[in-house]
């Protein structure tokens, strides 16, 4: 299990193999990547901040794929979170789950990005035409983890 | 002694990230502290009022209101998390 916080970009293909390296009982990965869009509620986003609290961010990540071990039958998981100035099309999350069977890595990389969207402390900052702005969060987020509760 | 850390909007607001603060004998919980913040004035008694939608972090732990504060403690106030 994998958490790193980083200002650089990553490599989908090298951290896909470096998490099934050296282990043929995994049937399954499953990723999840998510990207800076250039639209965010009718506004045109130049650029992106994301700000967090070190050491809490990690420990909360690490808390999340233990939960996500403890429910579902996994092999190993990872998260990569990148924090800093992004722009839009650049790689901001990446969680990447393995597994014995499709099942199980779906569902553990599902539950990963919902909790993290809701109980990792990362904030984000868009830079409009309109001037800076922080973020909202969204109650669809909420939702969406209360049905793993 | 206690450590109090900021982010985002409310780092801004308040114009400082961090400080070091005693405070007084009847701030006993994460309640009680928010609300002598709040007697601050200013950007402290809007950001944290109590229609504001704050997080608290004890420790960094999620903390409710009832939580008890305790010398030597490192308590984080900021907006609902955003990140992913």
């Amino acid at each position: 299990m994998t958490v790193r916080v980083q200002n650089e970009d990553f490599d989908l293909g090298a951290e896909i193999l470096k998490l099934r390296q050296g282990n043929s009982g995994i049937g399954a990965i499953a990723s999840f990547v998510g990207l800076v869009r250039d639209l965010n509620e009718n506004a045109r986003v130049a650029e992106m901040t994301l700000e967090h609290y070190p050491g809490m961010t990690e420990k909360a990540l690490a808390e999340i794929l233990e939960q996500a071990k403890q429910r579902w039958s996994i092999i190993d998981a990872l998260v990569i979170h990148r924090v800093g100035s992004l722009k839009p099309a650049d790689q901001i999350v990446l969680v990447a789950v393995s597994s014995a069977h499709r099942g199980a890595a779906f569902a553990a990389c599902e539950f990963i990005m919902d909790y993290l969207k809701t109980r990792a402390p990362f904030w984000k900052k868009e830079q409009t035409e309109a001037g800076a702005r922080w973020v909202d969060a969204h109650e669809s987020d909420e939702t969406a983890v209360q049905r793993w509760v | 002694m206690i450590t109090l850390l900021y982010f985002a909007r409310l780092r801004e607001s308040f114009g400082i990230s961090s400080e070091q603060a005693h405070p007084p004998a009847h701030v006993v919980d994460v309640r009680s502290l928010t609300e002598w913040l709040r007697q601050r004035g200013g950007a402290w008694q809007e950001e944290l009022a109590q229609s504001r939608p704050v997080r608290v972090a004890v420790n960094q732990d999620m903390a409710g209101p009832d939580r008890a504060v305790c010398d030597g403690d490192e308590i984080a106030f900021f907006p609902p998390v955003t990140g992913g």
